[in-house]
C-alpha cells in the first residue's frame, strides 16, 4: 500500500499561490526527495503534511486513509536542527517520546543504545552547544527517527552545514538509512544529495509549486562513495537545467 | 570531532581585579582629599569615620536593617510571584496581554515621591506599604522579562513540538518557559537593584524602623556620617541580593556556561 499520497493539492496564503495541483506519492521503504528552487513553498508541503495548514484543494492519504485520521504519521526536522540549548543532547533526543508520554526513564534506555550509530557516543550528557554541526545534525536525526513514525520528513537537513560536513552527513546518511529502510521525503534544493539519496525525485516549479518532473533512480547503493557515474551526471546535468530555467523572478 | 567539554569557571578571581583596584582607589582619594582639605566632617565625613560609625552603632544599624531586609525580600518575594503567575496569563491570553499592559506600563510612570507618601498615608507604618512599593517598582521590569522571554522562543522549535503532538502548555513548559530563562534574570537583576531603595524611601516617607528612618534621623541631626554608614549598609543589601541572583543564574542557566565555540 503507498505510504503517503498526495493528490492535486493546491493552497494559497491570501493572494500567494504557493501549491498548483501538486501530486506525488511514497511507497513504503522508499527514499523520496522533492528538488525545487528556493521560495518554491517546498517546506509549505510539509507544513501540510504536520497538519499545520490545510490544502485549499486536494487529497493527502496515509496508508490509503485521509490525513486528518492520524496524528502519529510522520517525524519532522527542521531545517535547522531546533536542539533544546537547555536540555542535554539525550534529553533532545527523547523530546518526541517524552511528550507521546513515554516515561523518561523508558525513552532514556531506548535512546542510549543508538548513540553510538549516531557517532554520538560519550556526548549524551553535552548540551547541543558543546557539539559540531554535523553531531548537532545527526542529533536531530536520531531524535527525528527515534519516534518510529512511519514516515521521516527532512527538510533540508544538512543545508546549514560546511560543504566537507555535508558530504560527510551524506555519506553516514546514506549508510544508515539503506541499514534501516526509512520510508523518507527529503526537502533539498542540493541536486547531487537528490541524486544521490533518492529512490525517486521530484522537481517542482517556483511559486506557485507544481510537480514539473519526476525521475526514478535505479542505480545500486551506495552511491556516495564511488566515482559519479555517466548516468548520474547525465541526471544531475538535466535537473539543474530544469532547475535553473525556473528561478525567473 | 570529539570535543572536550570546556572548563566552566575561568580567571574569574583575576578577572576581578580591576573592579576592586578601582573601588579601593575611590574611596582611598576620597579619604586623602578629606584629610588634605581639613573639610568638617558635618560636611565630607572620611570613609574611616563612616566605618567607624558602623561599628559604633552596630547594634542600631542591625536593628534597624532588619525590617528593611524584611520589606525587600517579601515586597520582591510577592512581586516574583505575581509576575510569573501573571505571565502565564498574559502568554495564553493575548487579548487580556493587550488589555492589561497598558496599565503595568503606566504604574512604571508613577513617581515614587509622590506615590509613596500615598501609600503610607493609605496603609499606615507597618510592612504593609513597603512591601507594596518595592513590589510596585520590582514587579513591571519582571513581567516584561518573563512576556517579552516567552515572544523569543524560537518558531522553529514550537514548529517541531508542535509536529510532536505536544499540547500549548506542553510547548508552553518545554519551550517557552525555558526560553524566557535569559530574559527573567536580566529582569531579576534590574529589579533587585530597585528593591531596597524602595524599601529604604518608603521607610523615609514614614515608618517605625528601617534604614531609612536612620538616614531620616541622621539628617534632622546633622549626622551625615551616621547617613553614609546606613547608605553603606543599603550598598552592601543590594549587592549581596545582587549576588545571590548571579548564583541563581548561573545554577539555572549553567547551559550558557557550558557553550561551544560554534
Amino acid at each position: 500500500m503507498t505510504a503517503l499520497c498526495i493528490k492535486n493539492v493546491g493552497l494559497s496564503f491570501g493572494a500567494t499561490e504557493v501549491l498548483r495541483s501538486v501530486s506525488l506519492q511514497v511507497e513504503p521503504g522508499e527514499f523520496v526527495s522533492i528538488l525545487g528552487p528556493s521560495g518554491a513553498g517546498k517546506s509549505t508541503l510539509f507544513r501540510l503534511l504536520t497538519q499545520d495548514v490545510t490544502p485549499a484543494c486536494g487529497t493527502i492519504t496515509v496508508d490509503g486513509t485521509p490525513l486528518s485520521a492520524h496524528s502519529r504519521a510522520f517525524a519532522f526536522m527542521p531545517q535547522r536542527d531546533a536542539l533544546l540549548p537547555w536540555r542535554r543532547v539525550l534529553d533532545n533526543v527523547t523530546l518526541g517520546l517524552e511528550i507521546q508520554g513515554t516515561p523518561r526513564s523508558e525513552a532514556r534506555a531506548k535512546a542510549r543504545p543508538l548513540f553510538s550509530a549516531f557517532g554520538l557516543a560519550g556526548f549524551e550528557r553535552h548540551y547541543p552547544a558543546q557539539l559540531s554541526g554535523g553531531m548537532r545534525q545527526r542529533a536531530a536525526l536520531l531524535r527525528t527517527v527515534i519516534q518510529q513514525r512511519p514516515i521521516q520528513l527532512l527538510d533540508e537537513p544538512f543545508g546549514a552545514l560546511d560543504a566537507l560536513t555535508r558530504m560527510q552527513m551524506q555519506r553516514w546518511l546514506e549508510a544508515r538509512w539503506q541499514e534501516a529502510n526509512w520510508t523518507t521525503l527529503l526537502i533539498t534544493h542540493d541536486v547531487r544529495e537528490a541524486v544521490a539519496l533518492s529512490d525517486r525525485i521530484y522537481v517542482l516549479s517556483s511559486r506557485p509549486a507544481r510537480v514539473i518532473d519526476e525521475i526514478v533512480i535505479t542505480t545500486p547503493r551506495p552511491r556516495l562513495d564511488r566515482p559519479l557515474t555517466d548516468s548520474a551526471r547525465a541526471l544531475e546535468d538535466r535537473l539543474l537545467t530544469t532547475l535553473l530555467t525556473q528561478t525567473g523572478d | 570531532m570529539q570535543r572536550p567539554m570546556p572548563p566552566i569557571r575561568g580567571k574569574g578571581l583575576a578577572r576581578g581585579i580591576p573592579a576592586v583596584l578601582s573601588v579601593v582607589s575611590a574611596f582611598a582619594l576620597w579619604e586623602i582629599y578629606v584629610r588634605v582639605s581639613g573639610i568638617s566632617p558635618l560636611l565630607l565625613p572620611a570613609p574611616s569615620r563612616v566605618v567607624d560609625q558602623i561599628a559604633q552603632n552596630r547594634a542600631l544599624l542591625w536593628g534597624h536593617t532588619v525590617p528593611t531586609i524584611t520589606a525587600t525580600l517579601t515586597g520582591f518575594a510577592c512581586s516574583a510571584v505575581v509576575a510569573f503567575a501573571l505571565s502565564i496569563i498574559l502568554d495564553f491570553m493575548p487579548r487580556v496581554r493587550r488589555a492589561l499592559f497598558p496599565i503595568f506600563v503606566i504604574s512604571q510612570t508613577l513617581p515614587l515621591v509622590a506615590i509613596a507618601p500615598l501609600v503610607v498615608l493609605w496603609f499606615g507604618f507597618d510592612l504593609t506599604p513597603k512591601i507594596l512599593l518595592v513590589a510596585l517598582v520590582t514587579f513591571f521590569p519582571m513581567l516584561v522579562a518573563l512576556v517579552d522571554g516567552y515572544e523569543a522562543t524560537d518558531p522553529e522549535i514550537e514548529a517541531l513540538l508542535r509536529s510532536m503532538g505536544a499540547s500549548r502548555a506542553s510547548v508552553f513548559r518545554i519551550a517557552r518557559l525555558p526560553s524566557a530563562m535569559p530574559y527573567f534574570f536580566a529582569g531579576l537583576r534590574i529589579s533587585i537593584t530597585y528593591a531596597v531603595v524602595a524599601a529604604i524611601f518608603a521607610e523615609y516617607v514614614g515608618a517605625r524602623a528601617g534604614l531609612g528612618i536612620v538616614i531620616l534621623n541622621a539628617k534632622n541631626s546633622y549626622r551625615p556620617d551616621l547617613m553614609l554608614a546606613a547608605v553603606v549598609i543599603s550598598s552592601l543589601l543590594t549587592l549581596v541580593l545582587f549576588a545571590v541572583t548571579a548564583v541563581l543564574q548561573r545554577i539555572v542557566l549553567r547551559w550558557r556556561d557550558a557553550g561551544g565555540d560554534t
